[in-house]
């Protein structure tokens, strides 16, 4: 019994209530799909995202495990293997470390090593990134790992309606999916579709256009470049600001596009800058066309080369701020 | 040792159970007046476990702690003026303002440190034990996990190491009933967790977690197997934790009647009943009184101490090299 829905209705909701909203619409519309981790069921999650969930579809399909994160990615696999649609919550993308043999090993490359024979399709879903004062291990921004594995497809959601409309395509695709979440963005509110509308992995969002330079921001750094081209444009200077949303597949023709006209690229991400996603995009960058359009290098403002302190003052100097992208642009344009 | 005949021993565990729950309502309220960062795992009504396990212990030997940590920490004398400083993200913390109470350790007393991730301590245990074997040594090493650590691949492989390697650790396990939300009964299948030893071939023993002569008792005893070089012994306190997992709990899991059940079986409480015949009235208030001081002077000391300071960030990142 799936209520009638207004295709064209949104209301607001926040990043943690749409992610809600897509997994309780697709576990209504498909028996294939459960949910399983760390206290999902009454607690609710770690974050609060699967809330009620267990109320309204039990707790075999909303299924709390043990702490043994190995066991609940492996479990994924197999139940995949064997047909089912699982949805995995890890409760910090940190603890995907535990994991790591399931996801990398197995998950990413069974489809492959089995000469197409089967398929893997199950999501991860976890929350990355600093900003809690949760410290080292649990403020990790490890999108980089997972996109260096073929066989995965790594998805940031930097919206709420991008919460929902990500995840849903990523439950409907039929390979091992990363969804990683960013516990700042749970509180945040935006427009969101009602209906179950996808919205397809691999396709840049154009945030804004400005002529000067392109920013392309991940995860919570695109609200912090949306806030920054703002003030940017009171200095008279007119960013575009780029939202790559899936990492794998990655859409970098919208982004050399954007590239070539504005001939600046500054790229922002919250995790350290020694073999971040970044680097991917900025080599993208001058492996193509783009390269002769360019007017300046390309430039990149990441995490410092830290563990992410504790004390809030330290934890806020370890990850771009607003201001450091107003700056950093600013240079970027004045000085070339 | 009896805990409770003697009155010097008897206040000295007295004394560290006040001190640990001193300093966490004093934690408690600090993060409820929006005066502390981050988060924060209490160990209020479990303090009988680190305060019975650490007396017996000597200077060397080695702990490895939890994200339930504060405890494990006070038990082993760390300065309470350093760790209310970490908390307070102060320069003089214990990791000067970078760990947080999920990191803090101080490691002169042998305190291998607190940890955020269930169960990262455990091989990290039989690897101390390792290297103390290695040395010849005659340290131990008390790795404090808690019940849902039971559960992670890395317990079941830092056991097996140290019971194949005859290594001088000891596991303990905080069995407080839950791992976040989910209770012992859903999580696992043996009815005690000291079962689990059978599979690695070393002694288990449950024990009263609530009474720090019953866990003093069972620690002692596999503290003395492992210094003999009979390697490891696992042992269970079954124990209880007032508040909720951290600041996110609800506590929709579990009843206000159970809760309220244990509370009634407060350690301290039972344990001021036990030692009645030993240490007067005013000897009891006295430690009482003595914790809560030694708490406030730890805030006032930490609230007048430089913030920690991002200037060396970078810096802090790799040990420097002596060669
Ligand atoms: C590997 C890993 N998984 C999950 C978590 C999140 N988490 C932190 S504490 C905790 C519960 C731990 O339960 P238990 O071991 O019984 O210790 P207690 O909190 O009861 O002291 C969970 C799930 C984590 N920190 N690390
Ligand atoms: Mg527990």
């Amino acid at each position: 019994m799936t209520a009638v829905l207004d295709a064209t209705s949104t209301r607001t909701l926040t990043y943690a209530e749409a992610v809600r909203e897509a997994l309780g619409q697709a576990m209504e519309d498909d028996e294939r799909v459960f949910l399983l981790g760390e206290d999902v069921g009454t607690y609710g999650g770690a974050f609060g995202v699967t809330g009620d969930l267990v109320h309204r579809f039990g707790e075999e399909r909303v299924r709390d495990t043990p702490i043994s994160e190995l066991g609940i990615v492996g479990a994924a696999v197999g139940a995949a293997l064997a047909g089912m649609r699982p949805i995995v919550e890890i409760q910090f993308s940190d603890f995907t470390a535990q994991a790591m043999d399931q996801i990398v090993n197995q998950a990413a490359k069974i489809h492959f090593m089995l000469g197409g024979a089967a398929t893997v399709p199950m999501v991860l879903r976890a929350p990355g990134g600093s900003g809690t004062g949760a410290a080292a291990q649990h403020s990790q921004s490890l999108e980089a790992w997972f996109a260096h594995v073929p066989g995965l497809k790594v998805v940031m959601p930097a919206t709420p309606a991008d919460a929902k409309g990500l995840l849903l395509a990523a439950i409907d695709d039929p390979n091992p999916v990363i969804v990683l979440e960013h516990k700042l963005l749970y509180k945040q509110s935006g427009p969101v579709p009602e209906v179950p509308e996808r919205v397809r992995l691999g396709e840049t969002a154009v945030r804004r256009t400005g002529g000067d330079l392109t920013i392309v921001a991940t995860g919570v750094m695109v609200s912090r470049a949306l806030e920054a081209a703002e003030t940017l444009a009171a200095q008279g200077i007119q960013a575009s600001v780029l939202d790559p949303r899936t990492l794998r597949p990655l859409d970098d023709r919208t982004i050399v596009d954007s590239v070539t006209a504005t001939g600046r690229a500054l790229l922002v991400q919250e995790a350290p800058k020694t073999g971040g996603f970044m680097g991917e995009i900025a080599a993208r960058i001058v492996e193509s066309s783009a390269f002769g359009h360019l007017r300046a290098p390309v430039a990149r403002l990441c995490g410092l080369d830290v563990p992410i302190p504790y004390a809030p003052q330290l934890e806020r100097a370890a990850v771009p701020q607003v201001e450091d992208i107003v700056r950093e642009a600013s240079e970027l344009v004045k000085r070339w | 040792m009896d805990l409770t005949k003697d009155a010097a021993v008897a206040r000295e565990t007295l004394r560290t159970m006040w001190t640990i729950r001193r300093f966490e309502e004093a934690v408690d309220d600090l993060f409820a007046r929006g005066l502390m960062h981050g988060t924060m795992h209490l160990s209020i009504g479990q303090e009988a476990v680190p305060a019975g396990a650490c007396l017996a212990l000597r200077e060397g030997d080695y702990i490895t702690s939890t994200h339930r940590g504060h405890g494990h920490c006070i038990a082993r004398g760390a300065e309470l003026d350093a760790m209310m400083a970490e908390l307070l993200a102060k320069e003089t913390g214990y990791c000067r303002g970078r760990g947080g109470s999920m990191h803090i350790a101080d490691v002169a007393t042998g305190n291998l440190g607190a940890n955020g991730i269930v169960a990262g301590g455990v091989p990290i245990a039989a690897g101390a034990g390792l290297a103390v074997k290695l040395r010849r040594g005659e340290q131990v090493v008390v790795s404090f996990f808690g019940d849902g650590a039971v559960n992670e691949g890395a317990w079941h492989e830092g056991v097996n190491l140290a019971a194949i390697w005859d290594l001088p650790v000891v596991f303990v396990c905080e069995n407080n009933h839950y791992g976040m939300s989910m209770s012992v009964g859903k999580a696992f299948k043996v009815q005690r967790l000291a079962e689990r030893a059978a599979a690695y071939g070393i002694p288990g023993v449950t024990v009263d977690g609530n009474d720090p002569q019953a866990v003093h008792d069972a620690v002692s005893d596999a503290v003395h197997r492992a210094r003999a070089g009979q390697g490891p012994t696992l042992v269970e306190a079954v124990t209880y934790r007032w508040k909720g997992h951290s600041k996110s709990d609800k506590n929709l899991y579990r009843t206000r009647e159970e809760i309220e059940s244990w509370r009634e079986q407060d350690p301290i409480a039972r344990f001021e009943r036990a030692v009645a015949g030993t240490l007067s009235e005013v000897d009891i208030a006295a430690c009482r009184d003595e914790a809560r001081e030694r708490v406030r002077e730890a805030i006032r000391t930490a609230n007048a101490a430089p913030d920690a300071s991002a200037d060396s960030l970078t810096d802090a990142v790799y040990a420097r090299s002596d060669r």
